[in-house]
């Protein structure tokens, strides 16, 4: 079995799964976020009176961080209600961040476990060894009413990344190759695991990246074998009782690619689709309104790090606007502590309380008709930050500050020596 | 129970119709369903709102659904009257989404082969095909698996739900 199954099989209760079977398994992380107070109403339409384990379920006001009209404030205020009649501790208030950040933040994301949230980036916890997927808010409903939901076993398919990255080569520029080579509806439906001699060297930061970005081409988990880096980072956070499950040596996917990314150039997404990916050289040029850089995908500390190393001491083009949005409170934190923050202000960025922020299209900065975004964040779908004719190129955090600095699509490594 | 033959004047898509298409960021802090319910494809089409008739069905080539769990993308299709949606294949957790609400979802690989905008499709259930009434092309689709027939049978996974000890699976 691979480790994945392996975890699915631990939660169901059984020895042994395989692809395509349907198990109901224990969960032991539930998340719901503050887009979707039909969790509550279905909790209540499937004769839910108490929920299961209360202390299992975490609830993130992380889209509407903070609220910007009344019915977003009356949503969260269900739940903060919801929250106390229900004895749910963790309740993430506005300002904590994005729910995936604080998860990994937190100490929830580990090996083994099995964690489901109301949001499609999930799989990013496949980065601990993790598995972990995103639902609708019905299903959240299930689990919180028995503490179990069922799972489609997923098929698993490999994606093999050897070699080191070059200068200016991120791992978000490595897993936009990935998609575009495979395509959105590749993995839909499966497990998609990293392995090769890349893997080995990124850091927990960086497989959280490619294992959100995983989403965008319809996988319905990600998993990188927890190695001694995952466990440095746990270990740092004092995280225990946490199980480390490892792929049977016989084991054969279902599909294996191996991508050589040691001539990789930056990529980048263009409108408006997250497999429309080419060299950013060929869009080098573009005039871009505004950089956006944050989200679960692009918006951790090691993301802020490198906009600063690229902004600091100098100004972002007049004809450009720059929104930071940290993940989370603690990256928020940090930024400041590390003078990241005051770098990036006397750049010219802004910044905005950690959440999801504009990613999603609903408020703290989108964009008018015509208007162009570079962003580190996930999804170039039409009218995904704002109009319809937007346009929404995806790519590096650092391709994103070396942009906003000169007011056109650049290539950030010649701002990186 | 689900019906043997289902028709219905086909809207046609095209490929990678996200749920942010289905069901845009703006309206997200909606929370009644009727509302909801019209803003139904409005990030895809501008004359969907107008054109559709209860019963009619949304026919798209691949990756259905994909993008955000939005649960209020399948529950605006539902609601607004889409008698099922016909594609290539679908983003998983719109999937899941549109079952336990109830909604069927067809997956047909060739409907690109016969999708028409405005003329009548049937599924025939049983015979798993498509067939465009107007040119009386058919195309194979494939067979809903048993357990989400067994939710779509019962309305929804919530009827399901509600009884007090319940494994789904089961």
């Amino acid at each position: 079995m691979h480790a994945l199954e392996k975890i699915l099989a631990a939660h169901a209760g059984v020895d042994k799964v395989c692809a395509g079977e349907i198990v109901n398994c224990d969960i032991d992380v539930a998340g719901i976020n503050d887009l979707y107070p039909q969790a509550m109403y279905s909790f209540r339409e499937i004769n839910g009176k108490k929920v299961a384990h209360p202390e299992r379920v975490v609830i993130f006001l992380d889209h509407y961080a903070p609220a910007s009209t009344i019915r977003q404030a009356e949503n969260q205020k269900q739940f903060r209600e919801f929250a106390r009649e229900q004895g749910i501790e963790g309740l993430m208030e506005v300002g904590q961040g994005v729910c995936h950040q604080i998860l990994a933040d937190k100490g929830y994301s580990a090996p083994g476990r099995l964690m489901v949230v109301t949001d499609s980036h999930t799989p990013t916890h496949g980065a601990f060894g993790a598995f972990s997927t995103g639902v609708g808010a019905t299903d959240i409903s299930c689990i919180l009413k028995t503490g179990k939901l069922w799972f489609r076993v997923p098929e698993i398919i490999r994606i093999n990344l050897e070699g080191e990255l070059p200068p200016g080569v991120f791992a978000k520029d490595a897993i936009l190759h990935v998609i575009g080579k495979l395509g959105a509806d590749y993995a839909i439906y499966r497990g998609v695991e990293f392995a090769g001699s890349l893997i080995k060297k990124l850091s927990i930061a960086e497989r959280m990246t490619l294992c959100n970005m995983t989403t965008e081409m319809g996988a319905k988990a990600a998993y990188i074998q927890p190695d001694s880096i995952t466990e440095a980072f746990l270990q740092a956070k004092n995280i225990s009782g946490y199980t480390i499950y490892e792929t049977d040596p016989d084991f054969i996917a279902g599909a294996e690619h191996t991508f050589d990314v040691s001539e990789l150039s930056p990529q980048i997404a263009a409108p408006s689709s997250v497999d429309h990916v080419s060299d950013l050289h060929e869009y080098a040029g573009i005039p871009v309104d505004q950089a956006f850089l944050g989200t679960c995908t692009g918006g951790r500390i090691d993301d802020i790090a490198l906009a600063a190393r690229i902004l600091k001491g100098r100004k972002i083009s007049p004809s450009t606007r720059m929104i930071v949005v940290p993940a989370s409170k603690n990256t928020l934190q940090k930024a400041i502590e590390k003078g990241y923050m005051q770098d990036l202000i006397e750049a010219g960025c802004t910044f905005v309380t950690p959440g999801c922020a504009a990613c999603l299209g609903t408020h703290q900065g989108l964009i008018a008709e015509g208007e162009s975004c570079i962003t580190s964040s996930s999804r170039n779908f039409p009218g995904r930050m704002g109009h319809k004719k937007g346009e929404i190129y995806l790519a590096s955090p650092a391709a994103v500050a070396a942009s906003a600095l000169t007011g056109v699509i650049t290539d950030p490594a010649p701002y990186l020596e | 129970m689900m019906e043997r033959f289902i028709e219905g004047k086909m809207h046609v898509f095209g490929d990678n119709i996200d749920t942010d298409q289905i069901y845009p960021g703006q309206y997200l802090d909606v929370t009644d369903h009727e509302e909801m319910a019209r803003y139904c494809l409005k990030g895809a089409s501008a004359e969907f709102e107008e054109a559709f008739i209860k019963g009619d069905m949304v026919v798209a080539g691949k990756n259905f659904g994909c993008g955000s769990s939005r649960e209020n993308a399948a529950i605006a299709l539902k609601v607004r009257g889409v008698g099922c949606v016909v594609a290539k294949s679908f983003g998983r957790i719109f999937y899941r989404n549109a079952i336990n609400l109830g909604l069927l979802l067809i997956v047909c690989p060739k409907i690109d082969e016969i999708a028409q905008m405005g003329a009548s499709l049937r599924i025939d259930m049983d015979q798993h095909t498509a067939m465009n009434l107007e040119t009386g092309n058919s195309a194979e689709i494939e067979p809903v698996s048993d357990y989400a027939m067994k939710i779509l049978n019962a309305g929804g996974i919530k009827s399901l739900l509600r009884d007090e000890e319940m494994d789904p699976t089961v």
